[in-house]
């Protein structure tokens, strides 16, 4: 990715905003022939309705399971032969679900806005200033996106330990402050692409450095912000690995790990009341589907934008 | 200061001493700007990058419990990892899982990317319906597999009793515990697909037009021109999943591991990193962990530099001019 990065980084900016044109105007290639039902075409969308069933029926097991009584979790059936909201009342009263939901909000609302503002900064100060050893700089960003996180765990854990601070919320979150080498990459590209020649001109009519960054560049990166944004709300939302790290007292758990600590208790534990752990994964994952219709678009330009630049 | 002279060189020399020093203060000024925007990143660098890789490697070297301070014990941890069974197990399970996975979840996103692509208007949608499943908290996919693949009442085993097929026992036996979380894996393909997908968009037509002129067939435009114009981002699909996959964690912990799991054996899922997380934070042994650490860290440089090697060979960039 080494000399052809920048030239690419330029066209990205234009590239993604003109394949949502693209697609809203050129059909693909399929749909200029004739249509006629060709064997194909027939098998083509059989695939295509299988698989999306495959896709879409766990979610819809799962939710109507979440309604079965305790005999029914494991029926089968779509429709449940009993509908209850009795364990959607039960694990509220045996999980403190409103309180991991409210931690989970707080870590996650927290983590994407600094890492967006800080990663944003840093891909600024990589995109528009030319200096001395840039080039060397940013290639030691982009190396910290090779090294696996089992490496920095450890000391990482003993940073927040020295501090005070496992146990609570902070250590999930507030590494976000100093920039992510994906989504300082993934901004940088933008801001290559914004023409030189605006800022140029905001310099000459008096703008200083902060203006230029806060006044034209941001607000032209809109559509990468926020990329940024939900591609971290998701990661925040979703992730295990720190909450089991960090967290003990049950009251500071984030949803995944009280899902988990439900799963242990209610699984593992003992009998296993599946209708508590089922109800649980739904209250879990309904947040991201919610999140993924709101910014369907932004998702799927930016996972695709991630793929074209390597 | 040396590089300002340097850049500025012997004709600019004989410039008005003032606007060479003007030009330094701009210089400086810009610098000084640069640094600033930066400073979040070379902070959080030295302090949660840096130090950090530097300590893991020392610690690597001691036995530290968290409690007391860490001892020197030299190569022992290293040592220990050669001969602790349990090492050997859980690089094994992780190098099955790796070597089913990757290939499985690369060619069954590349044929969903294919799918869509033929679909025509309705792809949007198709599209949706693919990606939601990454959307899925991996807690959440953990669970899915108990449920699902539940060997007694499982949904995938009354599908495949539709079939006559008397499905195992995907969560208990040891032999199909792996197989069944390969599975699971595929059902969040979602992000590869859409991957796939904008590379495919980016083949030009005319060279659809032109094959089909000279009478080539569906798959022989797949093999010989779709497959090789899109082997960059087959490639970038690959390497991310393979660096990923040795890293497995969340669905296999909650499916399999935590405390008082007294239900299932759960030799067949102990995947690296969860071994690792059980040494360093179950049993605070943050020595021998950190030592683990880097024999992971070896291992995926090892296999990206021979996958780098490899996609030499075999992917076209386009404008490589080759």
């Amino acid at each position: 990715m080494s000399s052809g990065t920048l030239d690419a980084g330029r066209a990205d900016a234009s590239r993604v905003a003109a394949q949502a044109e693209i697609e809203a105007r050129t059909p693909p290639a399929a749909e200029r022939r004739p249509k006629r039902p060709t064997p194909v075409r027939i098998l083509v969308v059989t695939l295509l309705v299988v698989s999306t069933i495959v896709f879409i029926y766990p979610f819809v097991w799962l939710v109507s399971a979440s309604f079965k009584p305790r005999g029914e979790v494991f029926d089968n059936r779509l429709v449940p032969q009993t509908f209850t909201l009795d364990n959607y009342v039960q694990v509220w009263q045996e999980a403190p679900m409103a309180l991991w939901l409210l931690n989970t909000l707080i870590v996650t609302v927290l983590a994407c806005v600094t890492v967006t503002i800080s990663s944003a900064l840093v891909a600024w100060g990589f995109a528009y200033f030319r200096f001395r050893g840039r080039g060397v700089l940013f290639g030691l960003v982009l190396a910290t996106m090779m090294l696996p996180g089992a490496v920095t765990m450890i000391p990482t854990f003993l940073i927040w330990n020295a501090l005070g601070m496992t146990g609570t919320l902070t250590p999930l979150w507030a590494g976000n402050l100093f920039g992510s080498a994906f989504y300082i990459f993934l901004l940088r590209q933008f801001f290559l692409g914004l023409p030189r020649e605006l800022f140029e001109a905001a310099r000459i009519d008096g703008a200083n450095n902060w203006t230029i960054f806060r006044r034209i560049a941001l607000p032209l990166t809109k559509p990468a912000l926020v990329v940024t944004l939900l591609f971290e709300f998701q990661a925040a939302w979703t992730d295990l690995m720190r909450p089991l790290i960090y967290l003990r007292d049950s009251s500071t758990f984030t949803i995944p790990r009280g899902l988990k600590a439900l799963v242990d208790q209610f699984g593992f534990g003992g009998e296993w009341h599946w209708e508590i752990i089922v109800t649980a994964s739904v209250i879990t994952t309904v947040p991201m589907i919610i999140l993924f219709f709101l910014g369907q678009r932004h998702f799927v330009e930016g996972i695709a934008t991630t793929g074209t630049k390597g | 200061m040396s590089t300002v002279a340097r850049v500025a060189g012997p004709g600019v020399a004989a410039e008005n001493p003032q606007r060479l020093r003007a030009r330094r203060a701009r210089k400086r000024q810009n610098l000084r700007a640069a640094l600033l925007f930066l400073s979040p990143w070379i902070l959080g660098f030295l302090v949660f990058t840096a130090w950090p890789v530097i300590y893991s490697a020392y610690l690597s070297f001691t036995d530290y419990d968290v409690i007391n301070d860490p001892t020197f014990v030299g190569l022992e941890n290293y040592q220990r990892m050669m001969e602790d069974p349990k090492v050997r197990l859980s690089l094994w399970n992780t190098f099955v899982y790796t070597v089913l996975h990757v290939p499985l979840y690369t060619i069954f996103s590349l044929g969903l990317a294919l799918l869509l692509n033929q679909a025509g208007r309705a792809s949007g949608f198709f599209r949706t319906a693919f990606f939601l499943p990454k959307m899925t908290p991996p807690v959440a996919v953990g669970v899915l597999l108990l449920l699902l693949f539940n060997g007694q009442d499982g949904l995938i085993n009354e599908v495949l009793g539709w079939f006559g097929i008397d499905g195992p026992n995907w969560t208990t036996d040891q032999n199909w515990i792996k197989p069944g979380l390969v599975l699971m894996s595929l059902w969040a393909v979602g992000s590869s697909v859409i991957i796939l997908l904008a590379a495919l968009r980016n083949v030009p037509a005319e060279l659809y037009d032109s094959a089909r002129v000279d009478g080539a067939s569906f798959w022989q435009q797949t093999r010989r021109i779709t497959v090789p114009m899109i082997s960059g981002a087959i490639f970038f699909v690959v390497i991310v999943n393979t660096i990923a996959s040795f890293q497995i964690f969340t669905e296999a912990y909650t499916a399999f591991f935590g405390s008082g799991n007294t239900t299932y054996s759960n030799d067949a899922a102990l995947f690296y990193v969860i071994y690792l997380f059980q040494q360093g934070f179950e049993a605070l042994n943050m020595g021998y962990a950190s030592a683990l650490a880097w024999l992971l860290f070896v291992i995926i440089l090892i296999f990206t530099a021979i996958q780098l090697a490899v996609s030499r060979r075999y992917v076209y960039y386009e404008g490589e001019g080759r």
